[in-house]
């Protein structure tokens, strides 16, 4: 088995199926479960608690693990050459790079703005009402935020090689 | 004042606007 194989053949498939356990939980909050809550907090009383409970730190888990496999695995694909295309030194390595700029965005979102509010919003760490609804909010629009890069960032992702490439960027 | 992410709906909105800016941006900068 060639190290070319190996390198770009089964790295590119570990790096797509990563992707789709991050994006598919990222989509899974944005399209199902904040308006399962939603309703879930309309009712009398709110049936939201198992989702909050069960649910929501399994889905954060896969999410926020999934994350970091996806970049790592980025990494490894690029290889040597990650400085040059996330500094765009060649005009060809434009679309990758900016699919991968949007790619590490979403990561420190994930790390640095979702994952630390989350856990206030579930209650693992201790936070008063007022933290709790700022927390929430900041999450939100986080998570928000990577569903909205997400549509680019898969764009130059498939449009970085083969026939999309040819007809987007020949 | 609602957030235009608020909305799944302008959320993705803006994901397509975004990707159409991205990708002129990305032509020009390949000098094309």
């Amino acid at each position: 088995m060639s190290m070319d194989l190996i390198h770009y053949g089964i790295g590119r498939w570990l790096h797509i199926l990563f992707g789709m356990v991050w994006v598919g939980m990222l989509y899974y909050f944005n399209f199902v479960q904040v308006e399962a809550l939603k309703r879930a907090a309309a009712e009398t009383p709110p049936t939201g608690a198992g989702i909050v409970r069960h649910v929501a730190p399994l889905a954060l888990a896969y999410f926020r693990y999934a994350s970091i496999a996806t970049v790592l695995m980025g990494f490894y694909l690029l290889g040597d050459r990650a400085g040059d295309v996330l500094t765009f030194r060649e005009r060809a390595y434009v679309p990758i790079g900016i699919g991968a700029w949007l790619g590490l965005i979403m990561f420190f979102n994930v790390w640095v703005l979702i994952w630390p509010n989350q856990k206030k919003v579930l209650g693992l760490v201790s936070a008063g009402e007022d933290e709790k609804g700022r927390a929430r909010r900041v999450a939100f629009l986080a998570s928000r935020v990577n569903t909205m890069l997400s549509i680019p960032m898969l764009f130059f992702m498939v449009a970085s090689g083969g026939i999309f490439r040819r007809a987007m960027f020949a | 004042m609602k957030h235009p992410l608020d909305s799944l709906w302008g959320t993705v909105i803006a994901g397509l606007i975004l990707t159409a800016l991205l990708y002129f941006l990305a032509r020009k900068m390949m000098g094309m």
